[in-house]
Order: C-alpha cells, then structure tokens, then sequence
C-alpha cells in the first residue's frame, strides 16, 4: 500500500521537475530568439560605408588675423562643393545637372560638413593642403553594399537607381569605397541622416538623468524608510502613507510625467528636456521601488544589534546610521540598482516633459536639451530609413548590455559589502 | 545600604494585555539582584523598564513610577539615552556589533564622547576587558571581528561594552541562558568581581544561578511580585507558598 503510494509520489514528483525544467528552457529559448534576431539586425551597423577622395583645400580663406581658423568663415564656405567636385574628379563622364544630383545622393547630405568638422580637428596652418579623407556614403549606398536593400525590385521603387548602384561598385572595384567600422555611432549624437546618427548623445542623456535620479531618490528613500520602520507611531497616518507608497510602486509611469509637467515645467518653471527634470520624475518614479527595497532590507537586520546600540546609550538615529544601515546597505543597494534599471528603460514619462525630442547635440549639463537611450530607440525605430532600422537594433543591444552591467555591479557590491556573522 | 531603584505600583501593558501588575520593589546599590520566575511572568518586562527598553516596543505603556536615586526615570525632563548611559543592559543573545572587538567596546564611549584622545579610548577599552576578565584572551586580537569569537566571550565582550560607558547599574536579562556550564561559571565570577562597583540586576532561569550569585531575589509569578527578599531567605525558608512551590520544581 505505502510502497504504491511512495511510487505514484515519485512519479509526481519527477513530473514536476520536468515541468520546471522545461519552463526554464522556454524562458531562455525565448531571451536567445530574442537577442539573436536583434543582434542579426543590429551587427551590420558596427560598419559603415565610406569613400576615400583627395581634397585639396586653402586655409588662408578662414585663418583670421592671428593665425587662428575662424568658425564663421569656415560656416561660410562651400565644402560640399569641395566634396562633390572631388567626387566628379572620379566619374568625368557625368555632365548632365539632374545626373550630377543622382551621383551627390550617392554620398552623405552631411560630407561637408563632416569635412569641415575634420580640417577643424587637424589644426591646420594658414596655406595650402592636400587631405585625403574618409567621408560617409549615403544611408542607401550603405545599406547596398551591406545586402539590405533589395535590387531585385522594379528599379522606379527602388530608394537607390541602376545608375547609382553602378557608381559605387565603381568606387568599391576601385578601392575607394568599403565598409569600415562604423565611429560615428558611438561618438555622435542623433542626426537626420543614418550615417551621422549616433547613440552617444542619448547615452549621456541617460547617464546625466540617471545621476540625477540616484541623487534624489536614494537619500529620500532611506530617510523615509528608517523613518517609517523606527520613528512613526504606528496609526492611521502612518498605515495612511504606507497605503499610499504601495499604491505609487503601481502608478502607470506616465502620470509621473503628467507630474513632471504640471510641477516642475509649470510651476517651478525648470527648462523643458532636461536632465534635471528627467531625473526628478524617473526618481518620484522609483522612490516607492527603493523604499519598499529599502524597508525590507532593514527588517531583516536582527533586532538584538539595534538594542545593543539603544542598550548603549545610542540615541534612535545613531543606532540607525552607525548599525542598522551599513548592514541593510547590500539590500538597499540592490533595490536601488533595480529602481534604477527600471528608470533606465522608461520612455513614457520622459515624453511629457519633452525628453522624446529630436536633439543633434551631446548634453553637456543637466540643463540642456537631451534624450534618452530607450527614447531614442524608439524614434530610430520609427523613421523611414532602413539604416535606421539597423541602428535601432544595435541601440537596442546596447541597451541591454548596459542594464546587464548594471545589475552585475548589483551582485558585485552586495558581494563585497555583505557582512559575516 | 542605600536604595538605588525604588518602583513604586509600576504596570506595563502591551496593547490591553496587562504584562505586569503593581511592582513594588526596592534595589540596594552595589548588590546583585535576581530576578526568578517562570517564563512569561514578566521579570524580563520589569527589567526592561528599568532602563526604559520598553520605549522602543510599539504599544507598550507604562504606569507607576521608577526612581533612580530618587528621581523618576519616566519625568519630563529625563533623556532616555542619558539614562541608558547610566542603567547599561546585557541581553540573553550575545549580540556584539559586527565589527572588530575594539569597536566594540569603544562604541558607547565615543558616542558619548568619554574619551577625549586615541589613547585615552584605548584605555578605557583595555580596562573594560581587563574588567571583564578577557584581556589576556583578546588583547592580541583587538581589530578581530567580534562575531568571530566564542558565545562565552561574546557575552563577556557585551558586559565588557556595557562596562565601558561606566554605567551605575548593569542589568542582565539571562545573559548565561545560551551558554555552557564553563562559560557561565565565568560570567559568575565575573559579576561577582564587579558587584562592589556596580549595582547588578540579573533575571535568570537558573535558581542555581540565582542562588550562587546574587544577594536579594524578587520571584515573580504571573505578572505579580510573590515574594522579595535575601536570596538566603527565599531558597531556605520562603514565606509564600508559590515560592515555595516554585524553587522546589513543583511547578515552572
């Protein structure tokens, strides 16, 4: 009788392994589709298409009186004419005007721009130069060369023509066009044209609102929660605020940007866009998170320390501060660096307060115009360009990995700061 | 002798649970008293109220008065950290901070500034071991993490912290509960050496214990002092019935 029983338990038992097993198998089949049909997509933006031309160029036109180059003169001058002449100098056969235009499409709308920003870096001296420089291929060229757009489609609905395709196999059989790994994408702000979009501007973005968050809501939230686990009298007022602290954990994010919008752009007239502002919403956002985190870690303190301090003659908060918290630091450290994750991939209440913007710009302080990483995902993700897409995609990646380094610092400081007993 | 503490109809209530009722009892200075009864009759309470514990403990209320040297600990104007300076408590769980043994003991001096140079702190830890009879056990470990440590000396690290803050009264709420016969036998010794400068209040389980130690023995029993009087007394001829059931193990 026991021994049927004991076998039909193992049985169950046994079937409930393989469940287990196989529902952690399905999660980690899924999270591997998942980064590997974005990492396929994203891959081919680490390259990006240039061409090499030889320019010759005179400083003396933009030196002022001091030897110095002068932006305004250089903003004058016409360095896309320098660009696309030096272009012709490899197809003399073009003459006609609107097969001149097809050919400048094959290159960036912003090479001379980069051009200039390049003779800008190099310092050059008053006289005559010659550089030969790498300059971006258009967005279409780029994705071309990378076998992403389709040629096999009626050439009318194609974004780049027979003629255009033929020039920059020209260019690549000769050796001045190819794919180089892509530098713009990481030390560049967002841009119009894919070839110039980078992700850094929103990467700082982040990382200034992210300060601004921790800055704000880990001291707030450790002082309201030693507050509410060793001060307040227990009461209404007290079940009152715990209620409510709970309740804001679960508000959909985009009321607190309904918040940010209503108090800090309204009333207290902070700039629109910015950090600072980004900051003080993802952390009204998270505070509840980090309370919650925070309270449970210095529950599971033992009390014994806590009386040994008051024991002593410590005072409430000195056994708090010098006792409690450095042993529920590890605990408050995770919960932060949870709110913080959380933070980081939140876009909806940064839309309200104008972070969802267009912004060409790497931000400097808290105060001036920037984005975030998720918000510029997902205004890549949006446009028309397939150079976009890739980008998107490659954002994405990086994204993750910056969470994922993220919470290895999580388990890396819990792991130092954990006391023996 | 003189009196040191002097309660006078204290009651203590946790929500609407009455924990003890009307105490009434006077504690001689420089003497150990006992504290017996069987659990939850609420000697542990009464001891906490001594150095007001219970203030920490949502819902507890207090009535009655206690006087330390004549003046009632619960008054308007008295700080219960001042207090607790004075009225030092040694808990049934060792509980040393999680830091080095040094730390340990020079917690309660720094916060309340006892020692106004490095070495002059040193000194006063060394003499608190030394006090406490672990000196020559630690003296070469100091910066050790305490929690490395024996229960034993664990315990004796706390009577060494409390000691470090020279407190006048030094309660102790079963300070050997957790510990073997060696390590107690010890703590024995110990709080006999210290009797003569400090006033020791020490509730126990152990009638041994109580017996072997202390001079005065309050029994408890039920939220209600039975009997109060020389430890000789109580053991040997008790007034009261209950005592007399109690320290015979009839029941408890």
């Amino acid at each position: 009788m026991i021994r049927k029983n004991i076998r039909s338990r193992r049985a169950r038992e046994t079937r409930l392994k393989i469940y287990g097993i196989s529902s952690i198998c399905f999660a980690l089949i899924m999270l591997a589709t998942l980064l590997i049909s974005i990492g396929l997509n994203g891959y081919s933006a680490l390259q990006q298409a240039y061409f090499k031309v030889d320019i010759s160029v005179n400083t003396e036109k933009f030196v002022d009186e001091r030897d110095f180059l002068n932006n305004k003169k250089m903003n004058l001058f016409n360095w896309d004419g320098l660009v696309q002449s030096a272009l012709r100098e490899f197809f003399p056969e073009v003459k006609e005007r609107d097969e001149k235009k097809e050919l400048f499409a094959i290159i960036s709308a912003n090479a001379g721009y980069d051009l200039k920003e390049i003779v800008k870096k190099k310092a050059l001296g008053s006289g005559s130069h010659t550089l030969s420089v790498w300059l971006h291929l258009s967005d279409d060229a780029d994705q071309y060369l990378k076998g992403r757009l389709s040629i096999d489609i009626p050439e009318e609905d194609r974004r780049i023509n027979n003629k255009q395709i033929a020039w920059v196999n020209s260019l690549v059989e000769r050796d001045i066009a190819k794919l180089k790994f892509n530098k713009a994408f990481f030390t560049s702000a967002d841009s119009r044209e894919p070839e110039s979009a980078g992700i850094l501007g929103s990467v700082v973005g982040s990382a200034l609102t992210l300060f601004v968050t921790v800055m704000f809501a880990l001291p707030l939230a450790i002082m309201a929660s030693i507050y509410l686990e060793y001060f307040a009298k227990p009461g209404r007022i007290t079940d009152f605020i715990e209620v409510n602290i709970n309740n804001l954990a679960a508000v959909p994010s985009i009321v607190f940007g309904l918040l940010g919008l209503s108090v800090f752009l309204s009333t207290f007239g902070l700039p629109r866009s910015a950090p600072l502002v980004g900051g003080l919403v993802l952390g009204l956002m998270t505070l509840p998170t980090i309370i919650i985190a925070s309270r449970a870690s210095i529950r599971s303190i033992p009390p014994s320390i806590r009386e040994a301090a008051l024991g002593l003659g410590a005072s409430k908060m000195q056994a708090a501060m010098h006792h409690v918290l450095p042993l529920a630091a590890p605990g408050i450290l995770t919960g932060t660096i949870i709110g913080m994750a959380q933070a980081l991939g939140e876009t909806a209440p940064l839309l309200m307060i104008g972070m969802v913007a267009f912004i060409i710009d790497i931000p400097t302080t808290f105060t001036s115009s920037a984005t975030a990483m998720p918000v510029q995902i997902y205004m890549w993700s949006d446009s028309a360009e397939r150079a976009f897409y890739e980008r998107s995609s490659l954002a994405i990646l990086f994204l993750v990995a910056f969470l994922i380094s993220m919470n290895l610092l999580a388990v890396i400081l819990r792991k130092k700061f954990e006391k023996k007993w | 002798m003189a009196i040191k503490f002097r309660t006078k109809n204290v009651e203590v209530s946790y929500s609407d649970k009455k924990a003890i009722k009307d105490i009434s009892l006077n504690i001689k200075k420089n003497t150990i008293t006992a504290l017996i009864g069987p659990s939850g009759c609420g000697k542990s309470t009464f001891l906490r109220c001594l150095n007001r514990m219970n203030d920490v403990i949502e819902n507890c209320s207090i009535k009655g008065s206690v006087l330390l040297d004549e003046q009632d600990i619960y008054g308007p104007d008295v700080d219960p950290v001042e207090l607790r300076a004075r009225v030092g408590m040694v808990f049934q769980k060792a509980n040393p901070f999680p830091k080095s043994i040094f730390d340990n003991i020079a917690y309660g001096p720094r916060i309340h500034g006892l020692a106004s140079s490095d070495n002059e702190l040193k000194d006063i830890v060394h003499n608190s071991l030394e006090k406490a009879g672990l000196i020559d056990e630690v003296k070469d470990r100091l910066n050790d993490q305490a929690t490395g440590l024996s229960g034993g000396q664990q315990q004796r690290i706390c009577i060494a912290r409390a000691i470090a803050v020279s407190p006048e009264v030094i309660l102790m709420d079963e300070p050997c509960s957790a510990l073997d016969p060696i390590a107690t036998a010890k703590i024995e010794e110990l709080m006999n050496e210290i009797s003569e400068t400090y006033t020791i209040i020490i509730v126990t389980h152990s009638m041994q214990q109580a017996a072997r130690v202390s001079k005065k023995t309050a029994f408890f029993h039920l939220g209600d002092l039975i009997e109060y009087n020389d430890t000789d007394k109580i053991f040997t001829q008790p007034e009261n019935e209950k005592t007399q059931d109690y320290i015979t193990g009839r029941f408890g």
